[in-house]
């Protein structure tokens, strides 16, 4: 048997399954004491590119609550004709169309190495992919000419037949009507008034005029492609749209000195959202929403148009000082629950300087499963290339894109789902394997993830309710069967099942084993997950506190530090987006993002990973660090002079040169496969933005100690946090004390 | 009844008339014989006279007077006898007894002749007014009317020196009365009862006359007769005189037509045959017509000579009273068989045209003189002998029978209720006459408003306007130029005290407009306590230092920069070089202090709204509108014609949601933006919405070409309104400036909106005391938008354009409360009313007009303005708010005393008007008024206005209806003005029998002009007269100036007869007696233009007009007369396009064949006669009227 670590890698990589325990403790009262609970993430829809789909439906367990899929877990009677469900142990026989099986002649989902199985629905009629742009329009000259370039850019990346569709809006809300030729038509909605979905339905048009019109023609098919003149597919409407973006022009209604534009981005939602859920519920679609600053006006207000009132901070929130702050939130809540009801996802690009209100309105990228991206400006590449890469393909030319999907979970029965955390909503489904124990977003065995990228991870946390008393055999084993439904980018319907099995231990004997299948890295992040959904919907000192406790038993000294959990220095829109990213990114991602990977290039030797410590900072190094949300490149003292001299420009230092480059060419990799788009930094000693890296670096030197450590060389952080030496000294002075 | 019109005032015009006669006359006379021939149809006699005139007048005036007097004379007695009994004799005698007072009138009319002014002077002398009586009997018109045969006496000259006596005593009358009344001015007197019957005559005559001249000729014999008739008359055995007459009448008739019978009518007739004979008509009116109706309908004629006449009825009446009476009325019994017929059909001949007339008309001889007319003519007569005949007899009972003329002619004598019956139409007071006359006497002189407490012309009358210090009639129009000096003398007389005031009316070419004033940094100068504005009024003192309020007699510092020397009469001596001090209107440049929020405004916007609904599209009118547009554009209002309008436009479409475009000039299309929240409205954009014609036009008219395309296939049938309005307001707002909203608006707004509108049509609260609520709008929501709208200047012109019933009344709050119009377009089709729709909307975008105006009208201490009527919002009982003010808008003050009025000063009135210009200038309009104060009440009488009192009474009405069953409202009408015409009697009449009508001058049509308003459809709905009719005239009455509200209630009545030359044939009175089948003629109601065609009218008129000869194949539904290439048909279409160009809305023609089913609708508006909706006639209202005023008296 190979090690653990293979085994972990193998099953992340075949059924991108990471378990915090890879043995399972066989009693509730052991599996509590573990701490960590059995726990796992989920990337649904791993890119495995050697797993072609069947085409043909799964077979399902005839027991009404269990419908589990035939899966190779299960006992087959190749004679009978009949299998056994490894979950319910309801005895099924197959279909008909299975008649020919053997034992030589398997299905596909009967052999073990197709653990994870994609089959294609034929049934049901492929839908289009929906895009509705949501275009602030209240921004800058420069940044609305970038914005709409970037947007007539997209037009040429979408499927011809994708549905598009343009919503802009400033102190007035804007629908624009695709279909017509000559005038360009919209459809004006005032930005402070909250209108039901159904107004919004009849405001533009959307309702069935049958009622009206007597000789209405014969209910013609309600195909939506045609009755909605606002969702246009682009073959159509690709050039009559590139103009429209075109003659986009700033809010024309004129902004007072010492105002903010008025920018009605609550109801420009809401109308996006009563659109799509009028003509394409549950067809899975992506609202594209692209904000220059806070919405400042209507529902959802998030900051009042007088500039001397700045948006909300911490400080203003920790003191309940905010005052739209509840309501905006309520009001994108529900927002966000809608679209997500009807499976369609929102994407929020922010581009401003100052905070634009994402705390308020991140739950419509959580929820439903959507990007959220953050930058200074519309002009950057850091924008232009991230919302490029929201289009990105695989390698059969298909967006990395799904829609519309649900998750179901079923476990075996000594086992109970407890919850999910990620870009989910739940969709309330009872069921037998529901624990009553919730952890994130829990009580259902099924969620719904609008949207979904092949690194889309949720994480699931399980419960062990095997008593005590009542010990599972020798050799037992519990399963789990994930059952992804969604809409593949092709228009296609899918299906994923994953089944996986791991074997139960008793903690009391075979402890050893149990703590050998721990996987740190997941466990990581699986609590790491744990603490920021708390963050999120607790209140701040508790969630810390309880951290603390955690932590105690998980050594986890820069989550801490991370933003993820700790708001000083981050605006409240910085923690949002970087909460957002930290709850749905893959297990690789997810590390980095908890801990920054930092490289040392320097003439000593190859490029190295360092300790992301305070001391790895040298003259004669350049330092790469990769934080997911930025990459810094950071040249020592020496090496910072020497290019100011212009040595890499002589022949002779052509070493120098390669050396300058090796750290750009890295960060370029990584550049060019990370969503969203890191902030790139190219900086170097005593520069203003090397305040990234000295941040991240466990301040083993700073002002207080930096005599006392001698010569050791490094640089000293100006900062009053504790070291990771000392954060250690006293973990374990605490370890030693409390623990037991 | 007869009626004794006694015509002071018709006398001194009578003087003048020789002079405008002449000319009205000889155009008339020569070129219009027959049309002539058929007025005078009723005076016959008076046609005699006219048509010497015509040829003779030039040479006689001067000599013929002398000669005229006799004959006038002569004629008198004539026109006694036709009164009734006492023809010369009586006159004769008559002379003798009035001698004194008539002399003078008549010394008055003589000297009136020849000077005009002089006449006028005299008429207030003489008179006071001209008094109609009416004796019970019979409508007998005794009018001061020899003067007015003054009109003729032209032609008296030349009649009668071809004429023996008898023509002499014929056509004098007509001629003479004038003359006969100057000539002779110790006998006119005398003769002024029989002279005033003569005069009557002669009034009416005059036209008559010509027309009988023709007649003459051929009938000499008939003068034989009249001297027949003189004579019996004379002997005054009145009785025995008309059945004399009536022997002798139909010998004479005889004579005349040949006809015996037809003969009276035939007389009238012969009115135009005797167009070719002008010595004839005399004698033959004195032949048929002597009997009575003649003379009535002369009297209205001669009115203004009755001034002197007056007197002398007066007198004349109470002596005849017993005796003529009877005789008139026995006579008129006697003739009435012939009479009515005859007159029926002579009137309606005559009335028709001249031409018709004698078509119909049964004189054969005369047109045997006129070799064109001949033939049709006789046709006509002849129908009219056989059948008409008969017929026109019993109708012509029962109008007066049935009439509640009874009482009255009962109470008198009982002999005289049958004659009753015969009241004859031609005898009461004629507004035709009226109206020809005022034009005759004052349409040469321009009139100058310098003098105080004169009546301007009537504003049928053209003439020109001198400003010397009080604003023209054009601008302000006064029911009284003489205000009783206190309360209890107005609220004896019970006369109206208001103005019509039309601020920004618009003056003809050669008028100036009124001078632009800047007095500087300061703004205007006022007065310091009532802020009235300087003008003429204002009293400079101590050498100029100061100055006096005329109208509260505040002393006020005179500013340094306005300081100016006294001459020695106290006049500063600049005062002829500043507009302020010297006219009655100018303009002031206003301050910033007279602006919104103290800054200047901006250039005002028009946004147009158009419907695209089903409806809308379907007929058309989104079409025409969008192709209309592209060019209309060009011509919005600018005040440098050569600079483009500095006015914005804006587009809006909509149906159940709006559709705003943006057509920035920087677009290459047009862009549509749709606001569906109609709940909640708001301007979905401000760049590109409201922009400058030139800048966008590209982008304009690719927007025009597609909204047609763009909604070709609508299927939304429901339409929003109040969200319209609010859109623009809000448009308004954003933009910062005032304008106004053009909307073009199809069905009842019932999509879900604010200011949604139900179907509340409910026909069965007609006539119950719920009748009003359907006048009233039906929430409250549009009262207060409208109020918004006018804070913004926002004014709102509506264009209906409905199938159904869309609620006018409640639709109509908007524009009513923000000075704008409401047009309706019911039942609109592209291909034929797409004329009358598009001059419409021409005129309305490019007519002069203010925005965000306010009026205020200060006045003398001692009166103030209570109430106001009109297109405006009042937010307090002062300032009259107007959101938009264009030139066709009026406003009606009334006046109460709040204390005494002094004799010396007079009262003053100063209406300020504060507006910003087309042009975005802020300007205040001032218009000053002086009027006259009197004590006496003959004074009130003798200076009103007729057509301006029946304006402010209709708009009082129209509004009282609000609040009042309809009924209440009519008795109320019908009660104030016999309480005025009571007074009169009680106060000012001399004594007289208390069964006699006794009219005063100015007021005579009051009661026909009443009872028009009385029948209006408003107030006396036919079946098929429509809610949202009755609600859009409603409206439309409100803001009507005087002499539209006088069309309106009284068509114009045009016999199409020659039409060469430039002058129209003289109209006949709306009633449908006076059609002739074999006439076409033209009835213009204001809003309507109807062409009706006789069922035998001449071929080749038809041909003339419509390019074939047969009756049949006349296209009722033609909308435009064929562009023939004859004089006549060229005539007639300059005609109706200067018709057209008179009104402020465009006139639809709409060709009525007799007897078709259109001609319902064309009678409606023949107002004389009963209406279907119940409404009565002019005879019979008039004895209503009469019964009233006894019993007030008793």
């Amino acid at each position: 048997m190979a090690t653990y670590q293979e085994f972990i890698q193998q099953n992340e990589d075949r059924d991108g399954v990471r378990f915090s325990w890879n043995l399972w403790p066989s009693s509730r009262l052991e599996a509590t004491r573990l701490v960590v609970p059995v726990s796992c993430l989920f990337t649904p829809l791993k890119e495995r590119p050697d797993l072609p789909p069947v085409q043909y439906e799964p077979v399902l367990c005839s027991r009404a609550n269990c419908k589990a899929v035939l899966n190779p877990l299960c006992q087959v009677d190749y004679r009978a004709k009949i299998w056994a469900c490894n979950f319910c142990f309801q005895r099924n026989p197959f279909p008909p169309s299975y008649a020919g099986i053997s034992d030589v002649n398997q299905p596909a989902e009967l052999m073990p190495q197709f653990s994870t199985i994609e089959y294609i629905v034929q049934r049901s009629p492929p839908n289009p992919l929906i895009f509705l742009y949501v275009v602030d329009t209240c921004l800058e000259e420069e940044d609305l000419q970038a914005l709409k370039e970037s947007l007539q850019m997209s037009l040429s990346l979408l499927p011809p037949n994708a549905l598009v569709g343009l919503i802009t809006f400033g102190r007035m809300v804007q629908v624009h009507e695709l279909s017509c030729e000559g005038i360009a038509k919209s459809y004006v909605f005032r930005g402070t008034k909250e209108l039901s979905s159904k107004q919004i339905q009849e405001m533009l048009g959307l309702t069935n005029p049958s009622a009206s019109g007597p000789q209405g023609r014969p209910a013609a098919p309600q195909d939506p492609a045609v009755t909605c003149r606002f969702l246009q597919p682009v073959h159509k409407v690709d050039m009559n749209l590139t103009d429209l973006l075109g003659e986009l022009q700033r809010d024309p209604w004129p902004v007072p000195q010492g105002k903010r534009p008025l920018r009605s981005t609550g109801i420009a939602l809401s109308i996006a959202v009563g659109l799509l859920e009028g003509t394409f519920p549950n067809t899975g679609a992506r609202v594209m929403m692209f904000m220059g600053g806070p919405p400042t006006q209507g529902p959802g207000m998030v900051v009042g148009d007088e500039l001397k009132t700045p948006i909300r901070s911490w400080h203003d929130i920790t003191k309940d000082n905010a005052r739209h702050l509840k309501k905006a939130t309520k009001y994108y809540d529900a927002l966000a629950n809608r679209a997500a009801v009807n499976g369609h996802s929102i994407d929020i690009y922010a581009c401003a300087l100052d905070q634009t209100g994402l705390l308020e309105m991140k739950c419509l990228s959580n929820l439903t499963g959507g990007h959220i991206a953050m930058g200074d400006s519309f002009n950057t590449s850091l924008f232009k290339q991230t919302f490029q890469r929201v289009f990105s393909k695989d390698h059969n030319g298909e967006f990395r894109m799904a829609f519309g999907g649900t998750l179901e979970v079923k476990a075996s029965r000594e086992l109970k789902v407890s919850g999910a955390i990620g870009p989910c909503v739940s969709l309330n489904t009872k069921g037998p394997c529901i624990s009553e124990n919730e952890v994130g977003v829990g009580g259902t065995t099924q969620w719904k993830i609008c949207s979904l990228s092949p690194s889309t991870t949720l994480a699931l946390y399980f419960e062990v309710v095997n008593q005590h008393n009542a010990p599972i055999p020798q050799g037992g084993r519990g399963a789990v069967q994930f059952v992804t439904q969604y809409q593949h980018s092709n228009t296609q319907r899918r299906i994923r099942v994953t089944t996986v099995a791991r074997n139960w231990a008793d903690a009391q004997s075979q402890i050893q084993h149990i703590e050998s299948s721990f996987d740190q890295e997941a466990s990581a992040v699986i609590m790491a997950r744990l603490g920021v959904f708390r963050a999120e919907s607790e209140e701040g000192p508790d969630v810390l506190r309880w951290l603390d406790r955690q932590l105690i038993r998980l050594f986890m000294f820069h989550l801490r530090r991370s933003p993820f959990l700790q708001v000083f220095n981050n605006s409240p829109d910085e923690c949002s987006y970087y909460r957002h990213h930290f709850v749905r990114q893959d297990l690789t991602q997810s590390l980095i993002m908890i801990q920054p990977i930092l490289y040392s290039y320097s003439f000593h030797g190859p490029p190295e990973p360092v300790l992301l410590d305070s001391g790895s900072i040298l003259p004669d190094r350049i330092l790469l660090m990769d934080t997911f949300f930025q990459l810094v490149i950071y040249h020592g003292e020496t090496i910072a002079q020497w290019r100011k001299a212009g040595y890499q420009e002589q022949p002779e230092y052509e070493n120098f040169k390669h050396l300058l480059v090796a750290p750009v060419d890295d960060a370029q990799e990584i550049l060019q496969t990370r969503f969203p788009m890191p902030r790139y930094i190219d900086t170097e000693h005593g520069g203003s933005q090397a305040r990234f890296l000295l941040s991240k670096v466990n301040p083993s030197q700073t002002h207080n100690n930096l005599y006392s450590w001698g010569q050791e060389t490094g640089a000293p952080i100006l900062t009053d946090d504790v070291s990771l030496q000392v954060f250690m000294d006293h973990l374990k002075k605490l370890a030693v004390s409390s623990a037991a | 009844m007869n009626v004794n019109q006694q015509t002071p005032m018709a006398s001194p015009y009578g003087p003048p008339q020789p002079g405008y006669g002449q000319p009205s006359y000889a155009p008339l006379g020569g070129g219009y014989p027959g049309p002539y021939g058929p007025y005078n149809g009723p005076a016959a006699a008076y046609q005699p006279g006219a048509p010497p005139q015509g040829p003779a007048r030039g040479p006689l005036t001067s000599a013929p007077r002398p000669v005229s007097t006799p004959q006038a004379y002569s004629q008198y007695p004539q026109g006694d006898s036709q009164n009734g009994p006492p023809p010369m004799d009586h006159s004769m005698a008559q002379p003798a007894h009035r001698s004194p007072v008539s002399q003078p009138y008549s010394q008055g009319a003589m000297n009136l002749s020849g000077p005009h002014p002089s006449y006028s002077q005299q008429y207030g002398a003489p008179p006071p007014m001209q008094q109609v009586t009416n004796q019970m009997s019979g409508m007998q018109i005794g009018s001061g009317p020899p003067t007015s045969v003054g009109p003729g006496y032209a032609h008296h000259p030349s009649t009668q020196p071809p004429i023996s006596a008898a023509y002499s005593s014929a056509a004098p009358p007509s001629y003479t009365q004038a003359p006969p009344l100057s000539a002779a001015p110790s006998q006119p007197p005398p003769p002024s009862e029989p002279a005033a019957s003569q005069p009557y005559y002669g009034g009416p005559p005059p036209p008559q006359q010509q027309p009988f001249p023709s007649a003459h000729h051929p009938s000499q014999p008939f003068v034989s007769s009249s001297p027949y008739l003189g004579p019996p008359s004379q002997p005054q055995a009145p009785p025995v005189s008309q059945q004399q007459s009536f022997p002798p009448g139909p010998p004479a008739q005889q004579p005349f037509p040949n006809s015996a019978p037809p003969p009276v009518s035939q007389a009238s007739y012969s009115g135009p045959p005797p167009l070719t004979q002008h010595s004839f008509p005399p004698s033959s009116q004195s032949g048929p017509f002597p009997p009575i109706s003649i003379s009535p309908s002369q009297y209205p004629g001669p009115q203004p000579q009755s001034q002197p006449g007056p007197p002398p009825f007066h007198s004349g009446p109470s002596p005849r009273g017993p005796v003529p009476p009877p005789s008139m009325s026995q006579q008129q019994a006697n003739h009435l068989p012939p009479g009515p017929m005859q007159q029926q059909q002579p009137p309606q001949p005559g009335m028709q045209g001249g031409y018709p007339t004698q078509q119909n008309g049964a004189f054969g001889q005369p047109r045997g003189p006129q070799p064109g007319y001949a033939g049709p003519q006789y046709p006509g007569q002849q129908n009219y002998g056989a059948g008409p005949a008969p017929a026109p007899a019993p109708p012509a009972q029962k109008r007066l029978d049935p009439d509640s003329i009874p009482s009255p002619q009962a109470s008198e004598l009982p002999a005289v209720q049958k004659s009753r019956h015969r009241i004859d139409p031609d005898a009461i007071p004629s507004p035709i006459q009226v109206i020809e006359d005022d034009r005759v006497n004052k349409s040469s002189e321009p009139f100058t408003t310098g003098v105080k407490g004169q009546a301007p012309p009537l504003v049928t009358t053209n003439f020109q306007v001198k400003d010397q210090g009080n604003a023209s009639p054009r601008f302000i129009r006064c029911t009284a130029y003489n205000m009783p000096c206190t309360a209890d003398m107005a609220k004896q007389s019970q006369v109206p005290l208001a103005a019509v005031i039309k601020p920004l009316a618009m003056l003809p070419p050669d008028e100036t407009p009124p001078y632009i004033v800047d007095h500087g940094e300061g703004g205007p100068i006022r007065c310091n306590r009532c802020k009235a504005y300087m003008c003429p009024y204002m009293q400079f003192i101590e050498g100029g230092r100061r100055f006096q309020c005329g109208f509260c007699s505040c002393v006020t510092e005179v500013p340094p920069h306005y300081f100016q020397h006294l001459d020695h009469t106290g006049k500063r001596v600049d005062c002829y070089d500043r507009p302020e001090l010297s006219q009655g209107s100018y303009e002031f440049v206003a301050t910033v202090d007279y602006c919104k929020n103290n800054k200047l405004p901006q250039p005002p916007s028009f946004i147009f709204f158009i419907d695209v609904s089903y409806n809308a599209v379907k007929s058309g009118m989104v079409n025409i509108v969008c192709q209309e547009l592209k060019t209309l554009l060009d011509y919005l209002p600018r005040e440098n014609p050569e600079a483009d309008s500095v006015v914005r436009v804006g587009f809006v479409t909509y149906n159940k949601v709006l559709h705003f475009y943006n057509v920035k000039s920087s677009l290459a299309q047009p862009q549509m933006m749709v606001v569906s929240d109609v709940s909640d409205m708001f301007l979905p954009l401000l760049d590109g919405f409201l922009v400058g014609v030139n800048d966008s036009r590209m982008v304009i008219e690719s927007l025009l070409d597609q909204i047609p395309e763009m909604f070709a296939d609508t299927r939304e049938t429901e339409t929003v309104f109040g969200p319209v309005i609010q859109a623009g307001l809000e448009a308004l707002k954003a933009a910062d400036c005032a304008g106004k909203l053009f909307v073009f608006h199809s069905t009842l707004p019932i999509a879900e909106a604010p200011g949604k509108l139900k179907n509340r049509e409910d026909k069965k609260l007609v006539g119950t005391d719920k009748e009003k609520s359907l006048f009233q709008p039906q929430s409250g929501f549009y009262s207060n938008l409208s109020k918004e709208c006018v804070a913004q200047g926002c004014c709102v012109d509506l264009f209906l354009f409905p199938n159904q019933y869309v609620d006018v009344a409640t639709l109509g709050v908007v524009p009513v409360s923000t000075g704008g119009s409401v047009y309706k377009y019911t039942y609109f089709q592209a291909e034929t009313d797409r004329e009358r729709f598009l001059n419409d909307l021409r005129r309305d975008v490019q007519k002069p007009m203010g925005f965000d105006a306010v009026m205020r009208v200060r006045t003398s201490t001692g009166i103030r303005a209570t109430d106001f009527f009109g297109s405006f919002f009042m937010s307090n009982t002062t300032d009259v708010e107007l959101a938009g003010l264009d030139c066709d808008k009026t406003v009606t003050v009334e006046f109460r005393h709040d204390d005494k009025l002094s004799e010396d000063t007079g009262a003053l009135m100063q209406c300020a008007v504060l507006y910003t210009s087309c042009s975005g200038q802020r300007r205040l309009r001032v218009h000053n008024m002086a009027v006259n104060c009197c004590s006496q009440l003959a004074d009130l009488y003798r200076n009103c206005e007729t057509d301006t009192i029946i304006n402010f009474f209709s708009k009082y009405a129209y509004r009282s209806i609000l609040n009042t069953p309809t009924k209440t409202v009519r008795d109320t009408m019908v009660n104030q003005c016999a309480q005025i015409l009571a007074c009169y009697r009680k106060n000012c009449a001399s004594p007289s029998s208390a069964g006699q009508l006794i009219l005063p001058e100015c007021m005579k049509l009051l009661p026909v002009y009443l009872n028009c308003v009385l029948k209006s459809d408003v107030l006396q709905p036919g079946a098929d007269i429509s809610l949202d009719d009755r609600a859009y005239l409603r409206q439309l009455l409100s803001c009507m100036d005087v002499s539209e509200s006088h069309i309106f209630f009284y068509p114009r009545l045009l016999p199409l007869v020659k039409l060469d030359g430039g002058s129209l044939p003289m109209a006949v009175r709306n009633s449908e007696e006076r059609l002739s089948k074999g006439g076409v003629y033209l009835l213009e109601t204001g809003l309507h233009l109807f062409l009706w065609v006789g069922a035998n009218a001449q071929q080749e008129l038809l041909s003339n007009i419509f390019g074939t000869p047969t009756f049949s194949q006349i296209d009722p539904n033609m909308t435009s007369l064929p562009e023939l290439d004859n004089p006549f048909s060229q005539r007639l279409r300059e005609i109706i396009d200067s018709f057209r160009s008179q009104r402020s809305r465009y006139m639809k023609l709409m060709v009525v064949k007799q007897e078709d089913k259109a001609e319902l609708i064309f009678k409606h508006f023949l107002c004389e006669d009963k209406s279907t909706s119940g409404g009565a006639s002019y005879v019979d209202f008039l004895c209503h009227m009469h019964k009233e005023i006894r019993q007030l008296l008793s």
